[in-house]
């Protein structure tokens, strides 16, 4: 089996991702939208399955597509008009916007398919290949995620937080839902500690196959996102004052575990020899609380309950705040 | 042999699939297309979960893949149950 | 070149256009933070297509490890989003 023989799958592939895209977009209901936007999400990650990439596969179906089709429906309860009205643009605007759309696509994708073609530049795959067996893990995503580039993931812990700390500054939670029905409740009870496993079972296999600390992390937001659904309104997280730590124990793990190994001949973040797995699995082990308890908040959409706050924001309605 | 078997039981499975996804596009009303949706579908997952572990041909991967499938199954029955319950309250039964 | 290059190359360049479209016609906040995941989308895919060499060999880990990171950014970025637009809407026009 070459790669000819999947060219009729591959275009199925690339034309339902390009139907399901516009789809999504141009609906006028904004739940069919939304759950358009899902699939769509899943189908990336078959897509990401076929292009060889498995630990894009699991993050793209957790986070792509299960998280942020909760946070969007979850916004959807709520909007006010879930049926867009007629756009504001009509008539020749119109088609200047269309013509400009396709003038941009051929554009991007002339430039695209020029610059793979002529690909003489450096890549660093190759030299990230010779050093996989230096870097502690046997896993070539989770080796550069956290040992080539491991800087790049630090600040996108601290990015998580920041999106995170606005998440929370906004405003208070939004209410829970009912208690569950047996149904439900039942899934959860059921579901809850399967995930909590399957947590574990992706954080610890990250090293040697697909997985890691973002797809843990997602498997307990997941499950943190049940347990809301099932008519817990915090989530299943802990109080206020473990949440903060919690948040904030990725990048604490991280800085400490980079300034720890500094020495003579060492930089920020370089591990020494040997040292290299554990220290990835331990970042890995915090990274993942603090991804989960983030993924958690953002679904909540807002302070939990006991949350106390410097300030008080005048214009929101009464609600009881901390000093 | 296996093989060929697999083979089978994947068609099978698409069948399956083509069947439940006819049976959104054509049957009258909501309750109707979820009880279509969700026999055939999770039967044609099945199925076709055996074809790909056939083809694995290793116990630890067929025992996954019918965890995986249980999983669906269980999920889908949940949700199956919850869109009915909650057209119901509302009265709707397109 | 590949051909997957060229087929999900420009269905990633497809899909980002198709989002910005969305980005530029709708009104609604909502729609337009679904707009701009489906332009992250095809931005992904573009990463992926490059990094990818073909069934026999193993993909380039250093763009897939850039999109594992993208897409825990662009999920975050809209729960921020999304605070906004209710806050917004809370809070009422200007």
């Amino acid at each position: 089996m070459t790669d000819a023989h999947w060219i009729p799958l591959d275009m199925l592939l690339a034309a339902l991702l390009l139907g399901l895209g516009w789809a999504s977009v141009a609906t006028r209901d904004l739940k069919r939208g939304v759950a358009l936007f899902i699939a769509l999400g899943l189908l990336l990650a078959v897509t990401w399955a076929r292009l060889r990439a498995p630990d894009l596969a699991m993050a793209e179906a957790a986070i792509g597509a299960g998280i942020a089709g909760a946070l969007l429906l979850a916004a959807l309860r709520d909007e006010d008009r879930a049926v867009l009205p007629d756009a504001p643009i009509g008539g020749p605007r119109l088609w200047l916007l269309n013509l400009f759309c396709i003038g941009l696509a051929g554009a991007v994708g002339w430039g695209l398919l020029d610059a793979m073609a002529g690909s003489d530049g450096i890549r660093l795959a190759e030299v990230a290949g010779d050093h996989i067996p230096d870097s502690g893990v046997s896993n070539p995503v989770t080796a550069v995620l956290l040992n080539f580039r491991a800087y790049d993931t630090l600040l996108e812990l601290a990015v998580v937080l920041a999106a995170v700390l606005g998440v929370l500054s906004l405003g208070p939670a939004r209410p829970g839902f009912e208690r569950a029905g047996p149904v439900l409740g039942g899934l959860v009870r059921w579901l809850s500690p399967l995930l909590i496993v399957t947590a574990g079972y992706l954080l610890w296999v990250g090293a040697h196959a697909p997985g890691g600390a973002f797809q843990a992390g997602a498997m307990l937001a997941a499950a943190a996102v049940l347990l809301r659904l099932g008519g817990r309104a915090d989530a299943g997280l802990p109080a206020p004052g473990a949440l903060r730590w919690l948040l904030v124990a990725g990048i604490a793990v991280f800085l400490v575990v980079g300034l720890a190994v500094i020495a003579p001949d060492r930089a920020f973040l370089q591990y020494p020899q040997g040292w290299a797995g554990g220290l990835i699995l331990l970042i890995e082990a915090a990274a993942t609380l603090s991804i989960a308890v983030a993924l958690a908040l953002a679904y909540t959409g807002g302070r939990p309950p006991g949350w106390e706050t410097a300030g008080r924001l005048s214009a929101s309605p009464s609600r009881r705040e901390g000093q | 042999m296996s093989e060929v078997l697999a083979i089978v039981l994947i068609a099978a499975g698409l069948l399956f699939f083509a069947a439940g996804s006819i049976g959104l596009l054509r049957l009258p009303d909501m309750h109707s297309r979820l009880h279509a949706l969700t026999k055939a579908d999770n039967l044609g997952l099945g199925l076709l979960a055996g074809g790909v572990a056939l083809f694995a041909g290793s116990l630890a991967i067929a025992l996954q893949l019918l965890l995986i499938w249980l999983l669906v199954l269980v999920a889908s029955a949940a949700s199956a149950h919850l869109i009915s319950q909650h057209a119901l309250r509302r009265g709707r039964g397109q | 070149m590949l051909p997957q290059e060229i087929i999900f190359g420009l269905t990633g360049v497809g899909l980002f256009v198709i989002g910005l479209r969305g980005v530029m016609l709708h009104v609604s906040a909502l729609a337009r933070i679904l707009a701009i995941n489906v332009c992250g989308a095809g931005v992904f895919l573009v990463f992926v297509t490059v990094a990818y060499r073909g069934l026999g060999e193993r993909p380039d880990p250093v763009p897939l490890a850039l999109v594992l990171t993208g897409i825990v950014v662009a999920v975050s970025a809209t729960a921020l989003a999304l605070a906004l637009a209710r806050r917004l809407q809370e809070g009422g026009d200007e």
